[in-house]
Parts: structure tokens; C-alpha cells; sequence
């Protein structure tokens, strides 16, 4: 599979987020929508912070014994009816699923949310073999007909504001009456909720993701908070559970745990409104359910990731928080980023899963201001990773050479002290004078990058060091 | 717990205010001498955060290893910046975690190593400074100092203490100002984006001064401010809490224009 991504371009992405109007308004629901609510939520729950080292040690230990748990799950899954298949990459398991697909007699194919889904681009396979896939998720359904990526793992049209929905529903949905009033956000609702209903009813085959896949007994679990994902996998014949391999947990114990965490750091909400754990097909004594139930595993590039420097990223439980809390997110939004993941999660993440050649922008366009692991309900270290992508970067000489030669004349000044302060006393001797008269300069040789949008704060010109060694030292001597 | 002599501290003056405003040095001097500690400023140069946060370990280490050497024999090594402070703290013993000789040293010295105002409140327990300034204040809680050493209640406890000194709160004061060191010459636009809405919490507190901790912020925060035209005066919090500001304020004209 070829990997569409723009993080190449991420400063091109940015530039033109920045001028984007619309999309800059919309980005401050980003704040106002998820920061105070997961400030509250954390400050009720005296325990917050114990849950939150107690998730972290349950993803740990998992991760630690993860073929353990891989084989113990698949033996519950087998057990209670279902079917396990590993996949490599997103080649197998774009493969696997079009074959279970195809098996079901498969035309329309209804989805929950799932990143994975994104990653593995199963919509544009799927529709290329004639097979219609179906976003029920509100947002995903929104983007789907905006041919677009998510820009947020959990609120994937938050880059969209609703008149813009509005647009696209005159657009798609043209038997409705054109002159049907859709100003307010909960008609557009109304809308959704109605066409999707059909569609639901159409299914062959549902695909839903996983938040947790419990070992101790085969079950897989989502939290949504429309419902939608209880319809795609409850009323086609066949149920696909599409997940990653670290969303394994040992026990439903362990599930709960995280649970407590997982929707407080993500929307601030106690619990999601649905949280709906299924083990395999329909028993004879269930009133619903799939007759076929299907697991499909990817790694495509985790399990290289345990035991190496990025294992802790394996932790995530896609909550959101870190990019809810980030201030570049906040100013670029998440198509900058140019994959399937942004924010501080998609900078360590999609190095790891498409390249650091390819993806190498992102672990270095950040301020390191620590807001994101501050807010990890799992503690990811996640400015500590990115820094450890700038050192594979410098150590394969990927760092843009400008860059790294001037890293380098800096270096050779800082590692020899007299030297330094000769040549540091007499540039700043000059500098100061230069700027003493205004204070501050607005254009400087080669720092374009700061005088763009700053002015530069003239320094006072005597270094810190030549004026002790004058008061100070020149006294005692 | 009285001491037989005074606390010998290393002023880490950091490589900015060596370079840009030696004013923060002497007043963080000052501070720390009022306290009943003896100052020594070793040949220094920088920390080596660049070169640590550009991925280039070897050359941070060889940094390291001199701060580690020029400062082992103090009691304490107090720097007028979080992020230098945390650089030393938090990251030093990382960078040395697989090599058993100087891990120790670089512990030691992680151990003894504290940000200015933390330093003040948290080691010599002070609360009050003698310091006087008229006017009102708002405070941006710089990254590094905040979530790697938690400064947050000490730099206020001193303001608190100034005569005549009003605080007042800006919004998302502990939001990152967009400085990230190299990331504002990498990133421009980026910084540029998330210094302006700064730059708006900032005004929005009508204060007459902008104080932080660390130097690089506070570049980046009146730079901003004086490319928009605005006249607040930004300063080093430790100006104002040793009454030290006879020097105009960062950005400022040395001379005032006559009016």
C-alpha cells in the first residue's frame, strides 16, 4: 500500500493553515471545548492522578508480556465462536477484510470510528472492489463526504464549522427537500441520523475499532458517545473488529481502570455515553448480534516498536489530550500534521509507523512546553520521544545541514570557555551597540525566521561574565 | 537549621543572560547574597539544551561533562532561568543513564541544582523580599520551570511581597509563550501564530509590566510586543524582586526618548 501523506510538506500545511480564516475559528472549540472540561473532571476524581499511574503500569506490564496476552485473547476469541487473523501491515489487512467481505456477500459495509480503519485506508479499498463503506460516526460520516482525513483522533470534523456541514448535506443528500432548514447544529443532526438509519438497516458487514481488546476473555470494547458503534456491530450478519495490537489489556478489571481515565482526559465526561463489550457471534439465548464475528490484528510497524526507545508510545489509549492541550495543534490544527495522527501523539507515532524520512518535521515542530504529558493519561513522556526522533534524525544526518553546521559552530564555541567569552564579549559589544539606541532591532542577519514576526531585544552589550570578572574579581585581585 | 557558614553558591548565569542582559545576573546575585549566600560565577558557557534538544548528544555530553566539573565543589548551583535549571535537574542524569562513571556526578549536581525563586522559598525558605516597585504586574509561568521543576507558587509568593506591587493574572498564563528555543527560527510561523494569542492574554491583563523567569521567553513575548507596538515593559522577575531596575526594560531604548 502506498502511504498518502503530506508530513513532508508539514511547513507548507502550516503556512496555509495559519492563513485559513475558517479553519483558525473552528480551532478554538479545540480549547474551549476540551480543556476546562478535563480540568473538572480530573479535580472530582480524587483519585485521578492514582488512576492515572495505575493505567500506565496495566499498559506497561501488557505491553511486557504482550505474545502472552496476543495468544490468551486469541484462544477466548476462537473459543467463544469468533475468528482471529493477524496482519503484518495494512496489505494484509486491507486483504483480510475485503476477503471476509467478499465472503459475506458484502455491498454496503457500515463503519464505527476507528483509526485504524484510517491508517490501513480501508474505505478507498473497500470501494475499489465495489464494496460501500458507510462512516457512521457523525464526524467520520461528515469528512467521509468531504473525501478528507480526521484532523483529531476524536472529534474528526473539528476543523469544520456548521455551515460548512450544512453545504456538504445540500450536496450528498439531494432527494431531500432543498428547502428543509438546517441552521441549527441539532438538525443537521436530525439529518444525519436519518440517512445513516437506512444505511444501518442495509449492512452486510459492520467494522467497529477496539478501545480495549480484553484477554481474559475475548472481548473487544468501544466507548462512543452516538451509538453508533452498538448499530454497526450488532445488526449486520458479520461483525469486523479491526484494532492494533497494544489494545490489549489482561482483565476486564483492567479495562475498567482505564476506562475511569480515558473519557475524563478525553472529553471530560465520567464515561462515554455508550461503553459496549462484545464476545464473539450471537449465542442461541442472545436476542441480537452478528452471526459471524471477525478479529483482524494489525501491527504494521508496533512490534518493532517494543523494546526500543519508543515502547512507552505503545501506552496510548487515543484519548485526544495531548493534542486537546497543545499549543501548535491549537495554531495548525491536524491536516497539517499530513497523516492520520497529529498532535503530540502523531509525532512520535507516525515516524514509527511511516518514517522518520517521510515524517521527520513533526517530532521537531514543537516548543517541548510538556503540556501534552502533563495531561497523558498513560504518562507518555511524549516530548522525551520526540527528542529521541531528533537524535535518530542527527545521527542519520537527516537534520537539514544549514542546521546542523550551525549547531556545530555554536558547539565548538560553548565546549571551549575562554574562547567563548573572547568572542562572545566582543559580538555582544558590538551588537549592543548597534541596538542600543533603539533597544531592539527589526531586521537581523540570518535570523529571518525571528524578525519575521519579532523584534529583536538588543543586548545590554558587557557580557555577564567580562563585567563580574571587572567588579567582582578585579576587586579581590 | 542554622548553617556554621554560608551556603557557597555557583551562579549557572545561563549562556542568554551572560549574552543579552547581564542585569538578571547581578540582580539574581543580589537576591541570593540578601539571603545570606556567598556568590561565585565559574567560567561557564551554556547548559548544552541546543544541542540536547537538536538531537546532538555527543556535544551535549561534553557540555555536561564541564558544567558537571565547574560546579561540583559548590553547595549549590542556582541558574535565573527553569529551563537551564531543568536542563541540568531532569535531563542531565538522563543523558548520562547508561554510563555508571559520571551518572553519580551528574546526580549529584541534578540534585543541587535549582531555578532562582525556587531556590529562595523552597531551599532558604524566604517570603518576603526588600525590594519596592509601583505598578501592576503579570506573570507568564515559563514551560521548563513549570511542569519539569514545578515553579509556580514561589515566584508569586515573592511578588506578593514587593511594595507596591499589584499581580494580576493573565489568561492562560501557564501557555506556552511559542519560544521553544530553536523552534522559533525553525517554526517561525508556527511561534509566530502562538506568541500572538500571548501577546493577547497579555495585553488583555492591562498591566503596566510582563515579568517570567526565563530569558528566551521573555525575548520572544517582547518581541512580539514591541513588533506590535505596544508598551508594556517586560522584565526578568528578578529585576523587580531585587529592585534593580535602573536598566530599561528588554527590547527597551537605553535612553528614554525625551518626551
Amino acid at each position: 500500500m502506498i502511504v498518502h501523506t503530506t508530513s513532508p510538506q508539514f511547513k507548507r500545511n502550516a503556512a496555509r493553515a495559519l492563513a485559513d480564516t475558517q479553519l483558525q475559528k473552528a480551532l478554538g472549540n479545540v480549547k474551549q471545548g476540551f480543556i476546562d472540561k478535563r480540568r473538572k473532571a480530573a479535580e472530582k476524581l480524587p483519585e485521578f492522578e492514582g488512576l492515572r499511574d495505575s493505567a500506565r503500569d496495566i499498559k506497561n506490564h501488557t505491553l511486557e508480556h504482550l505474545d502472552l496476552y496476543l495468544e490468551a485473547y486469541e484462544a477466548k476469541v476462537k473459543a467463544s465462536g469468533g475468528h482471529v487473523h493477524f496482519a503484518r501491515n495494512a496489505d494484509d489487512a486491507r486483504d483480510i477484510i475485503l476477503s471476509i467481505c467478499r465472503e459475506a456477500g458484502a455491498k454496503t459495509v457500515t463503519k464505527g470510528k476507528s483509526m485504524i480503519a484510517e491508517e490501513i485506508e480501508i474505505n478507498g479499498h473497500l470501494q475499489a472492489n465495489g464494496i460501500t463503506p458507510v462512516e457512521t460516526d457523525l464526524g467520520e460520516y461528515i469528512i467521509q463526504l468531504r473525501n478528507e482525513l480526521p484532523s483529531h483522533i476524536i472529534a474528526p470534523a473539528v476543523h469544520l464549522n456548521a455551515t460548512q456541514v450544512e453545504q456538504d448535506f445540500r450536496r450528498v443528500h439531494k432527494d431531500l427537500d432543498p428547502k428543509r432548514d438546517l441552521s441549527q447544529p441539532v438538525q443537521l443532526l436530525t439529518e444525519a441520523r436519518a440517512v445513516l438509519r437506512e444505511r444501518f438497516f442495509a449492512a452486510d458487514v459492520g467494522i467497529t475499532g477496539a478501545n480495549f481488546l480484553v484477554a481474559e476473555t475475548g472481548t473487544s470494547i468501544i466507548v462512543t458517545n452516538e451509538g453508533n458503534g452498538d448499530l454497526t456491530q450488532v445488526l449486520p450478519k458479520t461483525h469486523i473488529v479491526l484494532a492494533s495490537i497494544e489494545k490489549l489489556v489482561p482483565t476486564l478489571e483492567d479495562a475498567s481502570q482505564i476506562l475511569r481515565v480515558l473519557a475524563r482526559s478525553a472529553t471530560g465526561q465520567e464515561m462515554s455515553v455508550y461503553t459496549t463489550f462484545s464476545t464473539g457471534p450471537r449465542r442461541a439465548s442472545d436476542a441480537d448480534g452478528p452471526e459471524n464475528y471477525h478479529v483482524v490484528l494489525l501491527d504494521n510497524g508496533r512490534s518493532a516498536m517494543l523494546g526500543s526507545d519508543f515502547e512507552e508510545m505503545l501506552r496510548c489509549i487515543r484519548c485526544g489530550a495531548c493534542m486537546n492541550h497543545c499549543p501548535v495543534y491549537h495554531a495548525v490544527g491536524g491536516h497539517a500534521y499530513g497523516w492520520v495522527y497529529p498532535g503530540p501523539m502523531g509525532a512520535v507515532l507516525t515516524p514509527s509507523l511511516i518514517g522518520v524520512d517521510k515524517a521527520g518535521h513533526l517530532p521537531n515542530a514543537t516548543t517541548f512546553c510538556g503540556r501534552c504529558e502533563s495531561v497523558c493519561p498513560v504518562r507518555i513522556p511524549l516530548p522525551k520521544l520526540m527528542r529521541h526522533w531528533r537524535e535518530r534524525e542527527f545521527e542519520r544526518h537527516l537534520t537539514p545541514a544549514t542546521f546542523r553546521s550551525g549547531l556545530a559552530f555554536w558547539g565548538f564555541f560553548a565546549k571551549r570557555p575562554a574562547l567563548y567569552r573572547l568572542v562572545t564579549r566582543a559580538a555582544m559589544g558590538a551588537l549592543g551597540f548597534a541596538g542600543r539606541h533603539r533597544g531592539r532591532f527589526k531586521w537581523l542577519p540570518l535570523a529571518k525566521g525571528w524578525t519575521k514576526y519579532r523584534d529583536f531585544p538588543a543586548p545590554q552589550g558587557e557580557t555577564f561574565q567580562a563585567r563580574w570578572k571587572r567588579e567582582r574579581k578585579g576587586k579581590a585581585a | 537549621m542554622k548553617q556554621e557558614r554560608k551556603p557557597h553558591i555557583g551562579l549557572f548565569v545561563t549562556c542568554l543572560v551572560d549574552l543579552m542582559r547581564p542585569s538578571i545576573g547581578f540582580a539574581a546575585v543580589k537576591l541570593l547574597e540578601d539571603a545570606g549566600c556567598s556568590v561565585d560565577v565559574p567560567a561557564q558557557t551554556c547548559c548544552g539544551q541546543p544541542a540536547y534538544n537538536s538531537g546532538d548528544r555527543g556535544t551535549t555530553r561534553d557540555i555536561a561533562e564541564q558544567v558537571m566539573a565547574a560546579f561540583e565543589h559548590y553547595d549549590y548551583v542556582v541558574a535565573p532561568s527553569g529551563s537551564c535549571a531543568g536542563m541540568i535537574k531532569a535531563h542531565y542524569p538522563e543523558l548520562f543513564a547508561d554510563d555508571p562513571n559520571l551518572l553519580p556526578k551528574a546526580e549529584a549536581l541534578a540534585d543541587k541544582t535549582y531555578e532562582l525563586t525556587s531556590f529562595l522559598v523552597d531551599v532558604l525558605g524566604i517570603s518576603k523580599v526588600d525590594a519596592a516597585f509601583s505598578g501592576t504586574v503579570t506573570y507568564h509561568d515559563s514551560c521548563s520551570g513549570l511542569r519539569e521543576l514545578g515553579v509556580k507558587t514561589q515566584p508569586r509568593k515573592l511578588l506578593s511581597s514587593v511594595e507596591g506591587l499589584t499581580l494580576v493574572e493573565m489568561n492562560e498564563s501557564d501557555v506556552c509563550c511559542g519560544f521553544g528555543g530553536t523552534f522559533a527560527v525553525k517554526y517561525s510561523d508556527i511561534s509566530g501564530a502562538i506568541v500572538g494569542a500571548k501577546a493577547r492574554n497579555i495585553e488583555e491583563a492591562h498591566t503596566r509590566t510582563l515579568l517570567a523567569g526565563d530569558l528566551g521567553c521573555l525575548m520572544n513575548m517582547a518581541g512580539k510586543l514591541s513588533r506590535d507596538g505596544k508598551t508594556i515593559e517586560v522584565r526578568h522577575v528578578a529585576e523587580i524582586l531585587a529592585g534593580m531596575t535602573d536598566e530599561p526594560p528588554i527590547g527597551a531604548p537605553t535612553a528614554k526618548p525625551a518626551k
